[in-house]
């Protein structure tokens, strides 16, 4: 068992989501994060789902998806050669004394205020799941209210070498 | 050309040469039935129950080749069909279900008869759309009929709202249907066929393994063709029957839980498996580790997503089979060159299991066996003139069918394999019978099938769709019971349903059919005979021996070269 990046170009179609995720569960397997949104094109979206499985299931997965209708392309992004991005919205409580201090910690890791209430700071971090999570256990003594993440979203390097793209697709 | 949404439906069904359509009307589909009133050239057949509307559409379509049609109201229309969708997604049966909803300012909350068709069904289809606007109706349909008989073939559903078929539209009939995301191969890798041609031609102990998608892949010639070109002998899954003819000297049947134990032997101790348009369900595998375990796999399928599901190939070939078979046959004999096969003596090994442990079953005196009047039917259906079509039921009997009647034409065996159906056989047949009237239809059944379904006799009387229903009633829901005999120390809850209500006989009268009922072996033959020749729908009541058992047997989870031969192996009971 590892986890997985896989990329899917969905038609933007009523139900076409709700395809995707019911044949997820259907097969048995869990999503861990699934970030849905437009593309370049009006008339698709693109998922971005991160599914704990072994190579196998991944396989089974990539063809069961690509018998969809909806479904244009599936594409497994392989950490070395995609670019992957998060954005987390961090409410953590702190009083009026270590205020300042949480803030000068955080601009050090690039974290941005998004709001301050009396007895809590709401951070926006954007960047690498690595720097997301890194943030969060570096606000975790403060004690964090609430936290929303958006799941991971991908998209395959331009710089990363040609011909690989073909074996981490499969071909139908 | 304008008309309304309802008229359009149907002029997209003649579009897409349906003759025959099952169903029933109700609320939300009454606009189209109100379409039927004013003229088609669709041919309706009224069920009386939707699940008999859709089975009744996977007979016509299992026994044509033609995409199957059932239409229905929303709500309990559309749930009853459901049973249907799910039996035609697991045996890959191309069906068109069309199903009335509520309107669309009505959708989503909960209206008289709404239900979310669409969401219901979506595990079970290969498609579905939900038309609320005019505009849609008609592509959606066209791109129904192209889904569901392309690639791997399989049910889809148009569920249309009331208004839809009440709205006037502009009718055209599209050339082309608007998917990019379907796209199923078309054709198939000749490296891949090349590697296929040459590990044939190095096996000492090939097999091949043929399911229904042979059927399905209108690939039975080909498959023939390769199986006598390179003398190879074969074994066909239940799905399969009839994708090689039975009485085929290299035909040595179906493998798996009731297969024969030579099939199962022939499988399981094989170096190459050419398995051809199956997908290695359990019931054929057994224990998965221990199904064919020095073999290496060559798999053909429509499917990408079957192949190395559940046994991983060595070599895949995914593409439509009747182009990949006949490459394969065309390489082979380019390849070989003249050389005889190097596995005769695997032949003649596979014949001797074949004559060392043949279907057999113990006869006594004054005791009707269910095999017994299976293979007086089987005699039967030989004299007849023309096509015989057999259904089945779920169960013993449907074991029993697959092992003792002789198919030897594609197409002539209808059966519910992946979802296991009880009450498919009955309806099946009258669908059957839609499809090819020319055709003798008999339906095998079970006492506990039968009268799932039984309600369908009122539409093979009414709708003059004569078809033979042979019950094999044991009195039981027997394969059950056989499970608890042999599993459940002889712990017989709530299977037994009595061998004498109802009395079949007269529900067969009552429905307008012909009835017999057989108590002993001599009355058989004659009321066989009977009701073959009864010029109308008959069932015939044949009360046999309830502690028969269905053998061999692999019991579930161990190893099939390990099955069971007869009762006289069984296995200690606990």
């Amino acid at each position: 068992m590892s986890t997985h990046t896989i990329s899917v170009r969905l038609e933007n179609k009523p139900g076409a989501l709700a395809r995707v995720s019911q044949l997820f569960s259907r097969r048995g397997y869990n999503i861990q994060s699934l970030a849905v949104g437009p593309t370049e094109r009006a008339d698709i979206s693109r998922l971005t789902l991160r599914v704990d499985c072994s190579e196998h299931s991944l396989e089974q997965i990539e063809k069961q998806m690509h018998k969809l209708v909806n479904v244009l392309r599936v594409t497994e992004l392989r950490p070395d050669e995609s670019l992957e991005r998060e954005l987390a919205l961090i409410t953590v409580t702190v009083s009026p004394e270590r205020r300042a201090e949480l803030v000068s910690l955080s601009q050090l890791t690039g974290a941005r205020v998004a709001d301050i209430g009396r007895d809590a700071v709401t951070f926006e971090v954007v960047g690498r799941p690595d720097q997301v999570e890194a943030f969060e256990e570096l606000v975790k003594p403060y004690g964090v209210r609430e936290l929303v993440r958006t799941g991971r979203i991908g998209l395959r390097r331009p710089s990363a070498a040609k011909g690989r793209q073909q074996s981490a697709t499969v071909s139908v | 050309m304008k008309m309304l949404g309802s008229d359009a439906i149907l002029r997209a069904l003649e579009h897409e040469g349906v003759d025959v359509a099952f169903g029933i009307p109700g609320g939300a589909i009454l606009p189209t039935y109100d379409a039927m009133a004013r003229g088609t050239t669709v041919r309706h057949v009224l069920a009386r129950h939707e699940q008999g509307a859709g089975h009744m559409a996977e007979g016509y379509a299992r026994a044509s080749g033609r995409v199957g049609v059932a239409i229905a109201t929303s709500g309990p229309g559309a749930t009853n069909l459901v049973t249907a969708i799910a039996d035609a997604w697991m045996d890959s049966t191309p069906l068109v279900c069309i199903t009335g909803q509520v309107r669309s300012n009505l959708i989503g909350t909960d209206a008289f008869q709404e239900i979310d068709a669409t969401g219901i069904t979506m595990p079970i289809v290969k498609h579905s759309w939900l038309v609320q606007d005019a505009a849609e109706l008609v592509p959606a349909l066209k791109a129904a009929f192209h889904v569901a008989r392309t690639g791997r073939q399989g049910p889809v559903l148009v569920d249309v709202a009331k208004d839809v078929q009440e709205a006037e539209l502009d009718f055209e009939w599209p050339d082309e249907v608007d998917l990019p995301g379907w796209r199923p191969p078309r054709r198939v890798h000749s490296r891949q066929v090349r590697e296929a041609a040459l590990a044939i031609l190095e096996a000492e102990r090939p097999i091949v393994y043929a399911g229904g998608g042979v059927l399905n892949g209108d690939a039975c010639a080909e498959l023939k063709e390769l199986v006598d070109s390179a003398r190879l002998p074969a074994v066909v899954t239940l799905m399969g029957k009839g994708c090689l003819p039975d009485s085929h000297p290299l035909n040595y049947g179906p493998p798996g839980m009731h297969g024969s134990k030579y099939a199962n032997w022939a499988l399981n101790k094989a170096d190459l498996v050419i398995a051809v348009g199956t997908r290695f369900d359990d019931r054929v595998t057994g224990k998965l580790s221990a199904f064919a375990p020095g073999a290496k796999v060559i798999h053909f399928d429509i499917d990408a997503a079957e192949v190395g599901k559940i046994r991983t190939a060595e070599i895949p070939v995914v593409g439509p089979l009747k182009l990949a078979l006949a490459e394969l046959v065309s390489e082979l004999h380019a390849a070989r060159d003249g050389a005889a096969p190097k596995h005769e003596p695997w032949l003649r090994q596979v014949e001797e299991w074949r004559q060392s442990f043949p279907y057999r079953y113990t006869k006594v005196d004054g005791v009707l066996k269910p095999q017994t009047a299976i293979e007086a039917l089987r005699d039967l259906a030989a004299t007849i003139d023309g096509d015989v079509v057999w259904t089945t039921g779920v169960g013993q009997h449907q074991m029993w069918a697959m092992q003792y009647l002789v198919c030897d034409q594609p197409r002539s065996f209808i059966t519910s394999g992946g979802l296991g159906t009880m009450g498919y056989g009955v309806p099946a047949a009258v669908g059957a019978k839609a499809a090819r009237p020319d055709a003798t239809v008999v339906c095998v059944d079970g006492d506990g099938c039968f009268q799932m379904t039984c309600q369908e006799l009122a539409t093979a009387a009414l709708e003059r769709l004569p078809i033979v229903t042979v019950v094999i009633n044991n009195g039981w829901l027997g394969m059950v019971r056989q499970w608890q005999e042999l599993f459940y120390a002889e712990r017989f809850a709530q299977t037994h349903l009595t061998k004498q209500v109802p009395d079949y006989a007269q529900l067969a009268e009552a429905y307008g059919c012909a009835g017999f009922t057989v108590e002993n072996e001599d009355e058989l033959e004659g009321a066989l005979a009977a009701a073959f020749d009864a010029g109308r729908s008959a069932v015939v009541d044949v009360r046999c021996d309830p502690e028969e058992k269905c053998f061999p047997m692999v019991p579930s989870g161990a190893a099939s070269v390990d099955v069971i031969e007869a009762p006289d192996e069984e296995p200690a009971r606990t």
